[in-house]
């Protein structure tokens, strides 16, 4: 009997231990590029380019990485929402009753999602090749709207489930076509989901690294064209930091707490939106 | 006028949204032959047996072992998986069963944001934290020198990578469990943990093993957390402490030089695809097992 109260209490206490830990290791994470980035920034840092011998060390900042990640994250979003917001109308409202392909797309998207960065990298290199392209933001932009359509698209497949079905009889029933229930009443309803998601997708491309640096190449300067190359905050973090100068390395360090404080910002605003606006909504 | 007007509006949405809904499929199928036919010459010079299995990398005399890569990859994914595996199942059995509902919100956003952060802020914080760690503390208390870049620490970065990842969908699996179940075991008289052990584990099972895979398959690709800690020494790693350089390290750190020397593009591209190929896989098998748990709830 009492064996059965200590097994209780040890796998209790393993439980939260564990919960501590992860918890623990987040705070460790968060405060060390904090910590190290705080030291490292500066507004020089922040809205100068970097200028001749910078990367022995002298004098600069990360502007360019800074306007490159948006300009990357930022088109890929837009890219990324022009293709899946279509593939999530029709899931939802223009399936043909028994077709396979509702199933074919959601389990597609669903195992695109588990693709890793590298291997959209590695394809947006054949399509370098394919298109006779260059490394540039346009093919940076590609590949990362690539990455993101499968977040974004189950992310609001997920939200577009949950309208209620009695809001499109009412629509139907007066009249409206699909394309109109969708575009006009769907999307008001679904408007908070839609930039939740919208808002995932655009941190998961501004942070990643591995797709970028096969396909969007880097520069010194800012990027005016869309076949220029184009630098970007996760390559800045990793060149700066794998060079010998600890005057560069600060500088990965301060490139290090931008990214993060805008991955803290737009998981911050994306949780504010869903909460602020689900207020009204049909139920 | 403007009837007909709004009906072909609707046909030409109707022929768009189908367009666009085939692309995901379309996208798998071009990623797959495109990967591979890249590939090809390759693996028309050498037999994929030997490109597996040869541990001679020299590109610039034209030899592919893809051997001491795979085994790279497969020492990190594994320390990973050992390391994340019992400690998500714990945390993902403390919040579903165990916890007040105020801590499950203050937890859902942390599992998210660890989610959330980029893979280059893990290497950071790998180089900063975890390195020094191995190299100076762990290696030392098995008696060991080591730099610190290491499998080990490329598999603990990964390891803190695939725990929310694998927190979150075991999450979703305990959800689907009917409430009904627990309480008829309780009421039996079973306490919490022995309700978790005999009922939710073993009704979770198939949903706690997809968890896994789909951990293990996000631990294959990760890049550049990994990379930046894991040492890149072309090896087949034979101890915790040696360095590594799993298949993705391989793609990142080569695709510089990759078409001035013959075939070496080739053998990245055929690198890709081997990953592609794993993960996909790894995908479908979960998803099939999460999608028959899902269904029978409804």
């Amino acid at each position: 009997m009492k064996w059965r109260y200590l097994e209780e209490k040890v796998f209790q206490g393993l439980m939260i231990a564990a919960t501590l830990l992860a918890a623990l290791v987040l705070l460790i994470i968060l405060g060390t590029i904090l910590f190290k980035g705080a030291k490292a920034l500066s507004l020089e840092m922040l809205f100068r380019l970097p200028k001749g011998g910078y990367y022995l060390g002298r004098e600069g900042g990360i502007l360019n990485a800074i306007v490159g990640s948006l300009q990357l994250a930022g088109g890929a979003t837009l890219l990324a929402l022009t293709i899946s917001l279509p593939i999530v109308f029709y899931l939802n409202y223009f399936t043909r009753p028994r077709s396979l392909w509702p199933i074919i797309t959601r389990f597609s998207l669903d195992v695109l999602w588990g693709v890793p960065s590298i291997v959209y990298g590695a394809f947006g290199f054949l399509l370098m090749t394919w298109l006779d392209l260059k490394a540039s933001l346009l093919l940076g932009i590609i590949t990362l709207a690539f990455l993101e359509i499968p977040i974004m698209g189950r992310a609001m497949d997920e939200v577009f489930k949950l309208v209620p079905r009695d809001l499109l009889d009412a629509s139907f029933s007066l009249g409206a076509t699909r394309w109109e229930t969708a575009w006009k009443v769907v999307l008001r309803q679904t408007l908070p989901g839609i930039v939740t998601a919208i808002l995932i997708a655009f941190g998961r491309a501004i942070g990643d690294a591995a797709s970028v640096l096969l396909t969007a190449g880097y520069t010194d300067n800012l990027t005016t064209s869309l076949f220029q190359p184009v630098a970007s905050l996760p390559l800045a973090i990793f060149f700066q930091l794998g060079t010998p100068y600890p005057e560069v390395q600060q500088r990965a360090y301060a490139a290090a707490i931008i990214l993060t404080l805008i991955i803290l910002a737009v998981s911050f605003v994306s949780r504010r939106i869903a909460r602020h606006y689900s207020r009204h909504l049909v139920l | 006028m403007a009837s007909s007007w709004r009906i072909k509006k609707e046909l030409l949405a109707h022929k768009l949204v189908s367009l666009a809904s085939t692309l995901p499929a379309w996208l798998i199928v071009i990623m797959f032959f495109g990967l591979l036919l890249k590939a090809r010459p390759l693996l028309l010079s050498q037999s994929l047996g030997h490109l597996l299995f040869s541990s001679q990398w020299s590109p610039f005399k034209g030899e592919f072992g893809f051997w001491p890569f795979i085994m790279g990859t497969i020492w990190v994914t594994m320390i990973a998986l050992v390391v994340a595996a019992p400690l998500s199942l714990l945390v993902a059995i403390f919040l579903s069963e165990y916890a007040k509902p105020k801590i499950r919100e203050m937890a859902r956003p942390m599992i998210d944001l660890l989610a959330g952060l980029p893979s280059v802020i893990y290497g950071v914080w790998g180089i900063l934290i975890i390195v020094p760690l191995v190299g100076r503390f762990l290696a030392h208390l098995c008696g060991v020198s080591s730099s610190g870049y290491s499998v080990l620490a490329g598999g603990l970065v990964l390891a803190v990578m695939i725990l929310p990842t694998i927190t979150h969908v075991i999450l979703e699996v305990f959800r689907v469990i009917p409430q009904a179940v627990r309480e008829a075991s309780l009421s039996l008289g079973a306490t919490r943990w022995e309700t978790v052990k005999l009922v939710v584990l073993r009704e979770g099972a198939p949903g706690i093993l997809a968890a896994f895979v789909l951990g293990v398959s996000r631990a294959l690709g990760e890049t550049m957390a990994v990379l930046m800690v894991v040492g890149n020494v072309v090896r087949v790693p034979r101890s915790f402490f040696d360095g590594g350089y799993p298949l993705p390290a391989l793609i990142a750190n080569n695709y510089g030089e990759m078409m001035s020397v013959p075939l070496y593009d080739s053998a990245l591209m055929l690198a890709a695809a081997i990953l592609f190929i794993l993960v996909i896989i790894f995908n479908f098998l979960a998803r099939l097992v999460l999608w028959r748990i899902e269904r029978r709830r409804t």
